[in-house]
């Protein structure tokens, strides 16, 4: 259908993710993906965005070594992907913990996964904890924990393996309005502190236009690259602040517009 | 708990029928019911002898080790059943005949291959047992999320580290109810291989007092096996229920 506009990424940070001319068709003729090309600049927050079933976990999952893609390749850090490694991690949408493990276990399962001695992870696991602030908490179990909180262990144990770029998919979706707010403030926060690379995907435009560098908007399957919106938006206000600044406002409008045809086409 | 509930009427009906029992008992009408006051009293005095310690040994024994055998065996290829459609394809078939097949008539087999021992025995309960263990193990895998499976692999988790840190707990439920099964089919398995082998342990017992008709002795025997087997159950199903909280949260 449209063109993917290949647009003028701007020099400075390098890609640190290459998606180059990925297709995914899944067993039973599913064409997810169309030959996307996306990069993902180091260092920054990068929004997947588009309508339901457009194959978006699929990427996530393919740049995630989860699954393999059918034709193209990732390259993440230089490095062909084959499978999952070290310098990516995972943000699970239904938060993915294991249930017989008290916080700071499931915290720290990365760690025990690539053998590193249990004081040692469980020192690196703590001070995760409290950055996303669960402190006190550690000794807890998944099930005693709100929607919020057991996501908060899922980002700590994603950060807790320092890999250089985190995937996350609709993290934020299983939590209520006010705790999806906090999260986004946090996320802001996490993004400047910590140089990782973020790749998100949420189905809320407002949600992408306030926590992203970067949103690429993604077609209705067989997925291409529509659009990428780079929001400019001043950061580091209040957060009222921002939702209220007319370049806000406006890039929610313009990427609704980009967005409103596929839902006009129907399913 | 309930129990308050239901074990007063279920405790007055078993004084009831044991009743009948001594009555029917006394009356003399029939040989193959000794008196129950009898029975028990047999049991008190056969209990303490080396004869009975000796063949609970020797059925101990092999239960234990015919479980241990078919959970070794069961848990991992239920598992594998579990995550690889090939494997399940190839074994699921037999699994699913041998669960419902009459087994007691494969016992001969046995008995043909390992000769009249208690390696028959522990073969045995093998046999009864590690069917259902195979099932329940490959059901418990198949339910477990695939973000938990995709979580070890984003992660690093090698497949024996997938093996043992995620997909035995989370199959954990399932395995421990399939191992609560197999255990009251094992018991099944030993008695019924002992009376077919019928030279060593209980069923050499069984053959000694039915053959001399001491029914008071026969009934006793029977009694402490029932105990035995209810017990055991009521065991496993508490400890089955301590597992509980977390088979409903896994979703
Ligand atoms: N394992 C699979 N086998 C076959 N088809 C699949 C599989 N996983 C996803 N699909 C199909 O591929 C398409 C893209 O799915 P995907 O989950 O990537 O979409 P998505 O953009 O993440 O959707 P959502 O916004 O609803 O999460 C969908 O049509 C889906 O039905
Ligand atoms: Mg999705």
């Amino acid at each position: 259908m449209n063109a993917a506009t290949a647009e003028a990424i701007p020099a400075e940070p390098r890609a640190i993710v290459e998606v180059e001319d990925v297709s995914k068709v899944y067993p039973g003729g599913t064409e997810a993906l169309n030959h996307v090309s996306l990069d993902f600049p180091e260092g920054q927050l990068t929004t997947l965005l588009g309508p339901s079933g457009c194959g978006k976990t699929t990427l996530l999952k393919i740049i995630a070594g989860l699954i393999p893609a059918t034709g193209g390749e990732v390259r993440v850090d230089g490095k062909v992907v084959t499978g999952p490694g070290p310098e990516r991690a995972f943000v699970f949408q239904d938060f993915a913990l294991m249930p017989w493990a008290n916080v700071l276990r499931n915290v720290a399962f990365g760690l025990e996964l690539r053998g590193v001695a249990r004081s040692e992870r469980e020192a690196v696991a703590e001070s995760y904890i409290g950055q996303v602030g669960l402190k006190g908490f550690e000794k807890a179990y998944p099930h005693e924990l709100s929607g919020g909180m057991r996501q908060r262990v899922g980002l700590a144990r994603a950060l807790t393996v320092n890999a250089k770029v985190l995937l996350m998919d609709e993290p934020f979706s299983a939590v209520d309005e006010q705790t999806r707010r906090k999260f986004q403030e946090d996320l802001l926060e996490l993004v400047a502190r910590e140089r990782k690379t973020f790749l998100f995907v949420t189905h809320s435009i407002e949600e992408a236009v306030y926590v992203s560098d970067r949103i690429v908007l993604l077609s209705r399957r067989p997925s291409r690259v529509s659009q990428i919106v780079e929001p400019d938006i001043p950061r580091g206000d209040d957060p009222e602040a921002i939702r209220r600044d007319p370049a806000y406002i406006d890039t929610v409008e313009e990427i609704w517009q980009g967005l409103k045809k596929y839902l006009d086409e129907g399913v | 708990m309930v129990i308050g509930k239901i074990r007063v009427p279920l405790f007055c009906s078993l004084i009831i029928w044991a009743a009948l029992w001594e009555v029917v008992g006394r009356s003399g009408a029939s040989f193959i019911i000794p008196p129950l006051s009898a029975v028990f009293a047999r049991i008190v005095e056969i209990v303490p002898t080396a004869t009975f310690a000796e063949a609970l040994w020797i059925t101990g024994k092999a239960f234990l080790l015919g479980n241990a055998i078919a959970i070794a065996v069961g848990v991992p290829l239920g598992v594998i059943m579990g995550r690889s459609i090939i494997a399940d394809r190839v074994f699921l078939p037999w699994v699913n005949l041998f669960l419902s097949a009459p087994l007691t008539a494969l016992v001969p087999v046995i008995m043909v291959i390992f000769g009249l021992g208690e390696t028959t025995i522990v073969m045995t309960v093998v046999l009864f047992a590690v069917w259902i263990i195979v099932l329940d193990a490959r059901a418990g895998v198949r339910g477990i999320s695939p973000s938990l499976v995709e979580m070890a692999q984003v992660f690093g988790a090698n497949p024996w580290q997938a093996f043992g840190k995620i997909y035995i707990y989370a199959a954990l439920p399932e395995i421990l109810s399939g191992i609560r099964l197999g255990m009251i089919r094992a018991v099944k398995g030993v008695v019924i291989g002992q009376l077919l082998v019928s030279i060593i342990g209980f069923g050499r017992l069984f053959e000694l007092y039915s053959s001399r008709f001491l029914m008071e002795h026969f009934w006793a025997l029977l009694f402490v096996l029932f105990a035995f087997a209810f017990t055991l159950n009521e065991v496993l199903a508490w400890l089955e229920r301590k597992v509980d909280y977390y088979a409903a949260a896994r979703h």
